[in-house]
Parts: structure tokens; C-alpha cells; sequence
């Protein structure tokens, strides 16, 4: 064999040592962003800011409402839009006979995920807060999420159905089961690890949201039950970040916030990364 | 020659404006093997799908003329497509056990046709492994995943789980071709032994299967019933110049 030509050598290593530079720089990055927002942030984390309302009565300084605000959206959001997007999946998928219209609709789903999610703060305001009259509140901030996070999961959904082989359904179907007998039995149990991955992801979306939110939830830090939450302005905690660092200049807490934040997506993307490999796991 | 338990007339079949089937007329009577033969793409297993109507999951698909189990016409409006398929079951050509436990695979037709008693259920499983000639095999792990058997034992899983929803007619597409020589005369033994009880139609490229194990033999060249007949009859003497070609290896 012959050995490359100089110039060619030159230009190989070149180029490895390029492409070693855009890999360390992209981890250089990722770690700075973390190392700097826990150094600064892990310090001001303390049972009085997890457990107590803002308060200058009790002279208190606490996330407890932001917590439980992105907890009830989350709540609201997924079980509105769990069985409104697996439902639309299993129909596009499934039963949907006229393929131009498929195609459409998985066109507009698929646009609809690109759109900055301020718009859908702006429209969800419009709709839900003024035209339905809801206010600031979970229940518009939480519809707006729906509308907003309800592509990912028919996507997701639809393609974790396509995953499920042909010959399990004519299986069913040969056997003398109706469609959704089908769909029930054999279909679904072989999706579901799609299914959860996706809303696992969908969940990381709706805690790392602010800009649907600011419109729509509000940015209120008082403490209040899921049921009362539902018209109140109740800030999560990405809007939180937003409010201390806007509204109270105090940087310090924010960057508590944004160090919970970041737990709790990075604990979000390991849950899915489990989720995924325990149903797959599962399956054979 | 008993009556035709199945029975088509001038069948024709298009997939879009491909025509797959050109006026098949073709009578399977009761008890026997009737093999479908011929070169790939030849329409055999779009025929045999025709008959529990599992070619309606194909869009685009046009049928004409008439295909009747029993005097019923399949393609009938009235005819409850379920209740077709629980009387024509079907074993494909690659095994395709569902991946869940060797005994809710056997389970899974009774309980679509509303079994629900344990005993009941367990006497079916048993009779419907004990026909497909794998109870011994697996009667002490039958909560085990079917995926965890051969392809040989998986396809035979099949055959039994067709069978536990007691259909009147087994179809079988290329049901050995994925097998080994083993497997596949294992097979060949339990199709001789079923046809007691069932009547089958069954797809194969194999010719000297279809000697072994057929009664009658249908001979099908692009879409087109050739020729059809007693199978001892039809390799021995064949009345078309193209089934001559056919089973004498000349093409295929």
C-alpha cells in the first residue's frame, strides 16, 4: 500500500484537529453553563427558599407557589393533552383512510412545533384568558401548553405506532379481532415506550416553558390550592426566574432557580433516556 | 369429491390499476389441501388473502366478481368481516407470534370472541398446542414469551393459535418457507394430519411440497388461473404447455 501524499496527511490531521475543537468547545460550553449556574446558585437553595412563599410580612423569601404552579400546569397540561394527542395518533395512524389529509395534518403538525412559543402565549392570552374569559391562571397557561406541546405528542405517538410491526395486526385482525380490539391489545402495549418517552419530553418542555406562560398562567407568587391556581395568576418557575431577576433585581435567587431548573431537566432527560430502555427492556 | 367449502367465480383483483387476478374460477372442497403454485408475483397470495379479506388493508384495492364460503358471498356488505376470519383463519408466511406469553397468544382469539373462563381457556390452549403438534415442546413454559421459541416451534404457535378460535378453513401463505427443512416437515406432517378436521389452502414455491402434501393443485401464471386439478394428475400429466415448463423447472 502507499503511503498518503504529505499534503494529504496534512490536510487529514487538520481536519481531526478542527472537528476535536468543535467537539471540546461544545462540551466546554455546556460545562461552564453548568458549573457557573450551580456555583452561584447552589449556595442561596435553602428549606426556607423550597417551603415558603415570598412574603415581607414574615420577612420570608421562598419558591414553594412557583413550584407548585409548574406542578399543577404540568398536571393540567398532560392530562388534557395525553389522551387528546395519543388519541389523534392512533387515528392518523390507524384509522385514517384519506392520505392527502394525513399528509396535511402531519405537514401542520409538524410546522406547528417550529412556531416560537411566545406566539402561543400571545394567541393563548387572546383566546383562553380574554375571549374565554379564564384570566391569568393554570387552566389558560395550562390549555396553552396543550396547544403548544400537542404535536410532539401526536408526532411521537405516531412514530412509535409505525414502529410496531405490520404482522402484529394482521395477526389480530386474522384472528378475527376488530380494529380496536387490535389497536388495544397489540398496537398500543408494543408503542407505549414511544409514547412515554415522548411525554417525558413533553413534560421537560412545560418546566423549561416562560414565554407561553408570561401571558397566559401569569406571574403571581401566592400560595394556592390546583383548584384555586386555575384563575389565579400563578407564576412557574422558568416565569419566576423572569420576575426575580426583572421585577426584584435579585439576581442571587434566580440563579437558585435556575440551578432547580436544571436538576430537574437533567433528571427529566435521564428519567426518558430509563423510560426508553426499561420498555424496550421489556418488550422481548 | 365433496362440496366446495369455498368457491370462487370470476374473481378479479386490482392493486390501483395493476391487475393481480384475472377471473380466477377455482372450487376447494371440504377435508382436502388445495396448493396454490406458481412463479413469484403470480397472484397466489394475493388469491389466498382474497379469501378472509385481509387484502382490504392494501389501499387502492378493487375486486370483482365472486368469492362465497359455504354459498355465503364473502365480499357481502352483510358479512360481518370478523366473523369471515374466524372462520378462514390464516397463518403467514413469516412467523409472527405477538410478544406476549406463549399461552395469551393461544388465549388472544378465544378471549376476542368473548371467552372469559379460566377453565374454558385452558382446555382450549391445550387442545389448540396439542393439534399444531407442539403441547409436549411447551406445556411446561407456557407463561414464557412466544418470542423466546424457533422460528420452526414460533410458526406452530401460530398454527395453533388459529386454530384455538376453531375455524372451518386454514390458509396458509408460504407458512414453511421461512423454516428450516426440519421445522418445514414437521409442518408437512401436522397439514396432512389437519386436514381431518379442517380444509386448507395453502401458497408454496415448492413444488415437491406440493406434491406431498396436496390433494388438488392450482397452477397460477401472472394473475391468471392456468390450470387446476388433482394434484397427481396435474405433475404427471399437465394439460397446459405452461404448467409443463412450470413444474419441470423450466421457469420460475
Amino acid at each position: 500500500m502507499e503511503r498518503p501524499s504529505l499534503r494529504r496527511q496534512i490536510y487529514d490531521r487538520g481536519l481531526r484537529a478542527l472537528l476535536y475543537l468543535c467537539g471540546l468547545l461544545t462540551c466546554a460550553l455546556l460545562a461552564f453553563l453548568i458549573c457557573y449556574v450551580f456555583y452561584r446558585g447552589m449556595g442561596g437553595i435553602s428549606w426556607e427558599l423550597l417551603t415558603t412563599q415570598r412574603s415581607f410580612i414574615r420577612n420570608t423569601n421562598g419558591i414553594l407557589p412557583n413550584i407548585l404552579n409548574t406542578l399543577y400546569l404540568i398536571l393540567l397540561a398532560m392530562a388534557v393533552v395525553l389522551p387528546l394527542g395519543v388519541g389523534a395518533a392512533i387515528y392518523l395512524t390507524e384509522y385514517a383512510a384519506h392520505r392527502r389529509l394525513v399528509s396535511l395534518i402531519e405537514f401542520a403538525a409538524e410546522t406547528l412545533t417550529g412556531i416560537p412559543s411566545i406566539l402561543f402565549g400571545l394567541v393563548g392570552m387572546l383566546f383562553f384568558v380574554q375571549l374565554l374569559g379564564f384570566g391569568y391562571g393554570v387552566l389558560a397557561g395550562g390549555l396553552t401548553l396543550v396547544v403548544m406541546i400537542l404535536p410532539t405528542i401526536i408526532r411521537t405517538t405516531q412514530e412509535s405506532l409505525k414502529t410496531v410491526p405490520q404482522s402484529y395486526r394482521e395477526g389480530a385482525l386474522g384472528l378475527g379481532a376488530g380494529k380496536w380490539r387490535m389497536v388495544r391489545t397489540v398496537v398500543l402495549p408494543n408503542a407505549v415506550d414511544g409514547i412515554v418517552t415522548g411525554c417525558i419530553l413533553a413534560v421537560g418542555r412545560i418546566v423549561g416553558e416562560s414565554a407561553a406562560l408570561l401571558f397566559t398562567a401569569g406571574m403571581g407568587g401566592m400560595l394556592n390550592s390546583l383548584w384555586e391556581a386555575l384563575n389565579a395568576s400563578s407564576g412557574a418557575l422558568s416565569v419566576a426566574l423572569y420576575v426575580y431577576v426583572n421585577e426584584y433585581a435579585d439576581v442571587e435567587t434566580a440563579l437558585s432557580i435556575a440551578a432547580i431548573l436544571m436538576t430537574i431537566t437533567l433528571l427529566i432527560n435521564l428519567a426518558a433516556g430509563a423510560a426508553g430502555r426499561h420498555w424496550k427492556g421489556g418488550k422481548a | 369429491m365433496t362440496d366446495p367449502i369455498l368457491r370462487t367465480r370470476g374473481l378479479s383483483l386490482w392493486y390501483g390499476t395493476h391487475q393481480a387476478l384475472k377471473s380466477v374460477s377455482l372450487d376447494m372442497p371440504e377435508h382436502q389441501v388445495t396448493a396454490l403454485i406458481g412463479p413469484s408475483g403470480c397472484g397466489k397470495s394475493t388469491f389466498l388473502k382474497t379469501l378472509d379479506r385481509m387484502n382490504e388493508l392494501v389501499p387502492n384495492v378493487r375486486v370483482e366478481g365472486e368469492a362465497l364460503y359455504r354459498g355465503r358471498s364473502i365480499f357481502d356488505p352483510q358479512v360481518d368481516v370478523t366473523w369471515l376470519r374466524r372462520q378462514v383463519g390464516m397463518v403467514f408466511q413469516k412467523p409472527n407470534p405477538f410478544p406476549m406469553s406463549i399461552y395469551d397468544n393461544i388465549a388472544y382469539g378465544p378471549r376476542t370472541h368473548g371467552v372469559r373462563n379460566r377453565e374454558k381457556l385452558d382446555a382450549i390452549v391445550e387442545g389448540a398446542l396439542t393439534g399444531a403438534a407442539i403441547w409436549d415442546e411447551v406445556k411446561d413454559r407456557l407463561k414464557k414469551s412466544a418470542l423466546s421459541l424457533s422460528g420452526g416451534q414460533q410458526q406452530r404457535i401460530c398454527i395453533a393459535r388459529a386454530l384455538a378460535v376453531r375455524p372451518d378453513v386454514l390458509l396458509m401463505d408460504e407458512a414453511t418457507s421461512a423454516l428450516d427443512p426440519i421445522s418445514t416437515s414437521k409442518i408437512e406432517d401436522l397439514i396432512t394430519e389437519l386436514k381431518r378436521d379442517y380444509t386448507i389452502v395453502i401458497v408454496t414455491h415448492n413444488m415437491q411440497q406440493a406434491t406431498r402434501i396436496s390433494d388438488r393443485c392450482a397452477f397460477f401464471l401472472q394473475g391468471e388461473l392456468v390450470e387446476h386439478g388433482e394434484t397427481t394428475k396435474l405433475f404427471s400429466m399437465p394439460e397446459d404447455k405452461r404448467t409443463e415448463d412450470y413444474i419441470t423447472g423450466r421457469f420460475g
